[in-house]
């Protein structure tokens, strides 16, 4: 795998306001990157950078080898998907996809097959003499997709490309823009608020908050290891408890209240052994509630119920245990035959000590 | 036939017989009145009311009427044109390169023609173009030229000019408000696919700002064929027009049959012309999509 875009110490001021703060990626050919993060945080001005809507303030833009500073959208090899598809209202759907044919030097024929080719692609085959205006949101999304993909760009980048769908409409849509990513092996940039989406269709994605990059990592990491307490916060749900802990040879003696006490690895430290008072992430799948009979592999403490939300697949339980602060969350899956728990009820909760990230 | 309307449809028909009365007396009325009388004729004092299509013979017969109606055809595409194309470079630039927040206030800049009457803007285009006038003055105490030029007032040349200036905002507006409607990330699409800003402003912004541009050659056109004062004041002996023509039937030669046949003649060919445009640009913009 070879390195396709280079961003070094880019930096973007929108006047006062700085919008990219130190930008340093690599992505590599035939990756699906995605960029992650809050609302405002700067997803969509660091793709209007790559595709040369905005310029840099301060740093470099590289492309397959070539930097971009000078050099316009048009001229760049990389194709967008807008947030807002773009459709050209004019146009058919046909000529949509055709549209950046012109200098292609391709005859009447080959046109048109190539524009078949691309509306199959993405199962639009026979909408090509629809009017733009005449297509569902999805539809749209795919003529974009298509108009995009029909000039075999080295990246594409799609902003929020499916954050207008409904979730079943997303879900399929998810699928096939991996699927169709493995087919045609161009490098794909998303950009998503939806930490799901990310997780699911990506190789690696990089998290921003306010214009700078928290954490880079592939799904797995970014969601086991977080590297810090707004990504821990920010991918999935983490449930925090303050503990205290003391350094010991491979790691630190932990003392969790109201859960007890256990020894873990440096590793489950993302920043660093700290000793005194710490912050203990633990994901609410990782905790259980213990119905009658069960044994805890690890742990286990006292617990009431606080709330109980029912999922159809999953019931998340509010639970307090003494001692803890804030009530715990816990993903329970509704498997045959275990019941559902009231409010109020009084249980216990199995924890295991390697799921802990410490602060 | 009884028929008992819903108390919906009932408030719906007491809202609308203000407006609609109003059209009636307004539009209608004397519209109708104009087509009656070109059927009627002029008895020295009287106006004989029996049927004739006299008037329109007459038109059709004397060859003055035709080259009258050509002049003003003709003198009203030339302002169209000129107008429009002097629009569109305006309406763009405070739709593209002006600030957001300054736009309301260009708009307001180009409306300032209107603040002052139609008749001083044309009297003031006098004292511009005249023989002793600013221009020429000007020219010569440049030493550019030695004696003023004479093409420039009294003759069609000056009416174009002259209508061109009043009509430049009706024909801004509409531009304007067209390309203020293009969603801005479809020329940032069309860059995307590769096309310079050149052929992105020919394959995209031209084509959806059509309904502005058609929008002003209309409302340019139409009226400046009826226009009677600037040719009056600016168009000399041999800058008049069908507009004139009329006039004079109805106030000084009393021959308010003819005249009003004349206005008919003229409606009809721009009603046609208009028409025919309308077409063209439909078919044209369906034949691109
Ligand atoms: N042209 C601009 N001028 C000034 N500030 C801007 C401009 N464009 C964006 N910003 C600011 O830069 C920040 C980042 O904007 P950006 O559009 O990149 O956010 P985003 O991460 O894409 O958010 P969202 O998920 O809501 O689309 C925002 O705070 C925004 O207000
Ligand atoms: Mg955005």
């Amino acid at each position: 795998m070879s390195a396709l875009i280079q961003l070094t110490a880019v930096q973007k001021y929108y006047g006062d306001y700085h919008a990219l703060r130190d930008i340093n990626l690599t992505i590599n050919e035939g990756e699906f990157f995605s960029l992650l993060g809050p609302s405002g945080c700067g997803k969509t001005t660091l793709l209007r950078t790559i595709a040369g809507f905005e310029g840099v303030s301060e740093g470099a833009v590289m492309i397959a080898g070539k930097d971009m500073s000078d050099v316009p959208p048009n001229l760049r090899p990389t194709n967008m998907v807008f947030q807002s598809y773009a459709i050209f209202p004019h146009l058919s759907v046909a000529e949509n996809v055709a549209f950046g044919l012109r200098k292609s030097g391709m005859g009447k024929p080959e046109k048109a097959a190539a524009v078949k080719d691309a509306l199959n692609m993405v199962g639009l085959d026979g909408y090509g003499d629809r009017a733009a205006h005449a297509l569902s949101g999805g539809q749209r999304q795919r003529v974009a997709l298509a108009r995009a993909l029909i000039l075999k760009p080295k990246v594409l980048l799609l902003d929020e490309p499916l954050s207008a769908l409904d979730k079943k409409m997303r879900e399929h849509m998810q699928v096939e823009l991996i699927r169709l990513q493995r087919a045609v092996g161009i490098t794909f940039i998303l950009v998503t608020h939806d930490q799901e989406e990310a997780l699911v269709m990506s190789d690696r994605i990089a998290v921003m908050f306010e214009g700078e990059i928290g954490q880079l990592a592939d799904p797995e990491s970014l969601y086991r290891r977080p590297n810090s307490r707004r990504v821990a916060e920010f991918i999935g749900k983490m449930n925090f408890i303050n503990g205290t802990a003391s350094a010991t040879d491979e790691g630190a003696k932990l003392l969790v209240p109201g859960l007890g006490k256990c020894t873990i690895p440096a590793e489950q430290f993302p920043q660093g052994v700290t000793t005194g008072d710490v912050a203990i992430g633990i994901r609410p799948e990782t905790l259980a509630v213990l119905f009658e009979g069960d044994k805890a592999p690890r742990f286990e403490a006292e617990a009431v119920v606080d709330e109980v939300v029912y999922y159809g697949d999953m019931t998340y339980y509010d639970v307090r245990v003494a001692e803890v602060e804030k009530p715990l969350t816990i993903a329970m899956k509704n498997l045959i035959g275990r019941p559902v728990l009231d409010v109020g009820a009084k249980t216990r909760i199995a924890w295991d000590e390697r799921s802990l990230v410490v602060f | 036939m009884a028929t008992r309307f819903s108390s919906e449809q009932k408030r719906t028909m007491g809202l609308l017989t203000a407006p609609f009365t109003y059209a009636i007396l307004l539009l209608a009325v004397p519209l109708l009145a104009i087509v009656l009388f070109s059927f009627w004729t002029q008895d020295f004092m009287e106006v004989n009311t029996t049927f004739t299509l006299d008037n329109y013979r007459e038109i059709a017969e004397k060859p003055i009427y035709f080259s009258l109606l050509q002049r003003s055809l003709f003198v009203s595409f030339c302002v169209t044109l000129v107008t429009v194309v002097l629009a569109y470079p305006v309406a763009y630039f405070v739709s593209f390169k002006v600030q957001p927040s300054r736009k309301s206030l260009w708009l307001f800049l180009i409306t300032i023609p209107f603040w002052t009457s139609y008749l001083i803007r044309v009297f003031l285009w006098k004292v511009i173009l005249g023989y002793n006038g600013v221009i020429n003055s000007g020219l010569i105490n440049l030493g550019i030229i030695e004696e003023p030029l004479t093409f420039i007032l009294y003759n069609v040349n000056a009416v174009i000019i002259t209508l061109a200036h009043a009509f430049a905002p009706f024909a801004i507006l509409p531009i304007f408000v067209a390309l203020e409607k293009i969603d801005r990330s479809l020329l940032e699409a069309s860059q995307d696919l590769g096309e310079s800003k050149l052929m992105t402003f020919l394959r995209v912004t031209l084509p959806l700002s059509m309904p502005g541009l058609v929008a002003a050659v209309l409302i340019v056109f139409i009226p400046t064929i009826g226009d009677y004062v600037t040719p009056e004041l600016m168009g000399g002996a041999g800058g008049k027009l069908i507009a004139n023509m009329i006039q004079v039937q109805f106030l000084q030669l009393n021959n308010a049959p003819l005249g009003a046949a004349l206005a008919i003649v003229a409606m009809l060919s721009v009603t046609a012309i208009s028409l025919f445009f309308v077409f063209l640009n439909r078919r044209w913009l369906r034949g691109r999509s």
